[in-house]
């Protein structure tokens, strides 16, 4: 797809006459086989195909649930229960179903991650990895959603803190929570919706990942040098070479997840959501599920007002601070393409971003266990200083290194720095 | 649109907008069930009033009833919490408005006498809900010795004003009334 031109040739008499109706095999072929991949992809970019095979098995045990499930405020707990002891194989099914939201999670994380540290979000791919925000962003709302659903205490009252977000939009705030909870409260009406939706977005899902993988295709991928694809010689076809890597990745992915499943199915989760919502006692201390954790914190970072210093007017008090903040720790995620002034693609020939970009993930990392921390003392103080780094890394460090830094010469194209590297063209070690 | 290109605007013309414009109003029409019906229905509506009966609560004891599903707090306070509360600069609040539904005039001071109503200044009635993100605070617990959020870490004192943490606003005093000597009608 990527030159425009085709390399299918049907074969079979009734391939010709597809072929001049419903070119289906012709797109397959040209997309999942014939489609040329830079030769050195190392293992980090096999979490694009593993997150494919996520998405399809949380659709698959989602939908089988759903037949168990009764989306009712008195009974949702029940179900659940009914669902662990009585159906059959529904213990495997709601495990498979919870710990692959975590993986999910993990290996979306690593993709995000992947593509900051090779620049994948440079010219001309600043519409693919938009996309792939709008992915994350929409995968963020579904994982809530459901993890509503069984109506524990942790269920509960995450929907009271998440859908209390909305109040802390000026004048029409509290109309807004209204109309999204569909009461004045978290209740029946607020977990027949949300299932609705939980249901609705991994289909909307589907469909943006349809355009992200479209778009990869126009571009072509990138690679751990951040050279573009200059001729065939730098690339292989994706059938068997990709294909086989990617095969080999989601079983090693598989396996931990199996582990997860089937040794330590709870480890991710919270006991308190074993306890049936109760509206009129707030658990001592809510957290969210570990994926939300360094948002979490950053939402709690904001403790004070800002306003006009020297008088008493506030602009924006510490509420809708937090929440502008943590929307704000999202969103600036689109426009990183333009924040980053490096032409430079790679981390691997940017010296000085490869240090800022692992005390990036470092603060990303201290961000996500200062959210399971209670919200008092030394935690907020060090979740405030994590949280302007954060923004600092994107709204200064990102811009300015472009401008400042030397990289280190580039190779002129993929082969060079494969054969620089190894002598013989061997891709297995390419992965730093 | 018109098959006839001149720079005057023609009867054509004119009924092109005519009919795109009433095809957004009809939309819009149309889109308007779609949202409302996200709203409380008329059985959500229904449970808008409640009454406690309040004769057994001794000073320093308190009891949460529910009201529109939220919690609703009410405390006996003692002479002790009373003074505390009294004593308190307003300079010193976060929130220096009253929050009480129950006053005419919507921009008075949360002194304590404004937050109770006349003639039961001794009892504080609230909605449980912390203004910061919706939990539920804690009751005799905190740094003021009135309510502690644990979601948030937000304490409010022996009044129900915010004092220290991320929320923004007093407890809310919602609309209520002494209908007999110990029975509250609250909504």
């Amino acid at each position: 797809m990527s030159g425009g031109h085709s390399a299918y040739v049907p074969k079979s008499g009734f391939g010709k006459w597809m072929d001049a109706r419903l070119p289906l095999a012709r797109l397959v072929y040209d997309s999942f086989v014939a489609y040329p991949v830079p030769r050195n992809l190392n293992n980090w970019y096999t979490f694009g195909a593993i997150l494919s095979l996520m998405l399809i098995i949380q659709l698959i045990t989602g939908i089988v649930l759903a037949m168990h499930y009764t989306p009712e405020s008195t009974m949702a707990f029940a179900s659940v229960e009914k669902i662990m002891r009585d159906v059959n194989y529904g213990w495997l099914l709601r495990y498979m179903h919870a710990n692959g939201a975590s993986f999910f999670f993990i290996a979306v994380y690593i993709h995000i991650f992947r593509g900051f540290y090779y620049g994948s979000y440079k010219n001309p791919r600043e519409v693919l990895w938009i996309l792939g925000v709008i992915i994350f962003i929409l995968m963020m709302a579904t994982g809530f959603m459901g993890y509503v659903l069984p109506w524990g205490q942790m269920s509960f009252w995450g929907a009271t803190v998440i859908t209390g977000f909305f109040t802390a939009i000026p004048i029409v705030g509290d109309s807004i929570h209204t109309l999204l909870l569909g009461g004045f409260a978290v209740d029946n009406p607020t977990l027949n919706r949300f299932f609705s939706l939980h249901y609705l977005l991994p289909f909307m899902i589907i469909g943006v990942v349809i355009l992200h993988v479209w778009a990869l295709h126009v571009t072509g991928q990138t690679n751990p040098t951040g050279v573009e694809v200059k001729s065939e010689q730098d690339t292989v076809p994706f059938t068997p070479y990709a294909t086989m890597k990617d095969l080999l990745a989601m079983i090693v992915f598989m396996l931990v997840l199996a582990y997860f499943i089937f040794y330590m199915p709870n480890f991710l989760g919270h006991p308190d959501n074993y306890i049936e919502a109760q509206p009129l006692v707030t658990p001592a201390h809510i957290v969210p599920e570990w994926y939300y954790l360094p948002f979490y914190a950053i939402l709690r970072a904001i403790t004070f007002d800002i306003g006009i210093p020297f008088t008493d007017i506030v602009l924006i008090n510490s509420k809708l601070g937090g929440v502008i903040a943590m929307f704000g720790s999202l969103l600036i995620f689109f426009v990183v393409p333009w924040l980053d002034t490096s032409k430079v693609r790679s981390a691997a020939y940017r010296p000085l971003f490869k240090q800022f970009f692992w005390i990036f993930v470092i603060v990303c990392v201290g961000l996500g266990w200062l959210g399971s921390k209670p919200a008092e003392g030394i935690y907020t103080t060090m979740s405030q200083i994590f949280t302007f780094w954060y923004f600092f890394h994107f709204i200064v460090i990102l811009p300015v290194l472009g401008l400042v830094e030397k990289p280190k010469p580039i190779p002129a194209s993929i082969t060079e720095a494969v054969l620089a590297k190894t002598g013989n063209g061997d891709t297995s070690n390419a992965n730093n | 649109m018109s098959a006839i290109d001149t720079s005057e605007p023609t009867r054509r013309d004119i009924l092109y907008i005519a009919t795109g414009a009433a095809g957004a109003v009809g939309v819009a029409f149309v889109a308007w069930p779609f949202i409302h019906q996200m709203n409380p229905d008329a059985s959500t509506l229904a449970l808008s009033t409640t009454e406690v009966d309040i004769a057994s609560l001794e000073p320093g004891q308190s009891v949460v009833v529910k009201w529109r599903g939220k919690p609703v707090f009410i405390r006996n306070r003692t002479e002790k919490e009373i003074e505390e509360a009294k004593s308190t600069p307003i300079a010193e609040l976060k929130d220096k408005a009253a929050r009480n539904a129950n006053l005419k005039d919507s921009a008075a001071e949360a002194t304590d006498a404004n937050r109770a109503v006349e003639g039961k200044e001794n009892i504080l009635l609230m909605v449980g809900v912390c203004t910061h993100l919706g939990c539920i605070p804690l009751g005799q617990q905190g740094d003021f010795g009135g309510w502690f959020c644990p979601c948030h870490g937000s304490h409010y004192d022996t009044a129900g004003r915010i004092r220290k943490g991320p929320a923004p606003e007093n407890l809310l005093v919602p609309n209520y009334e002494f209908i007999s000597d110990s029975v509250v009608k609250i909504g």
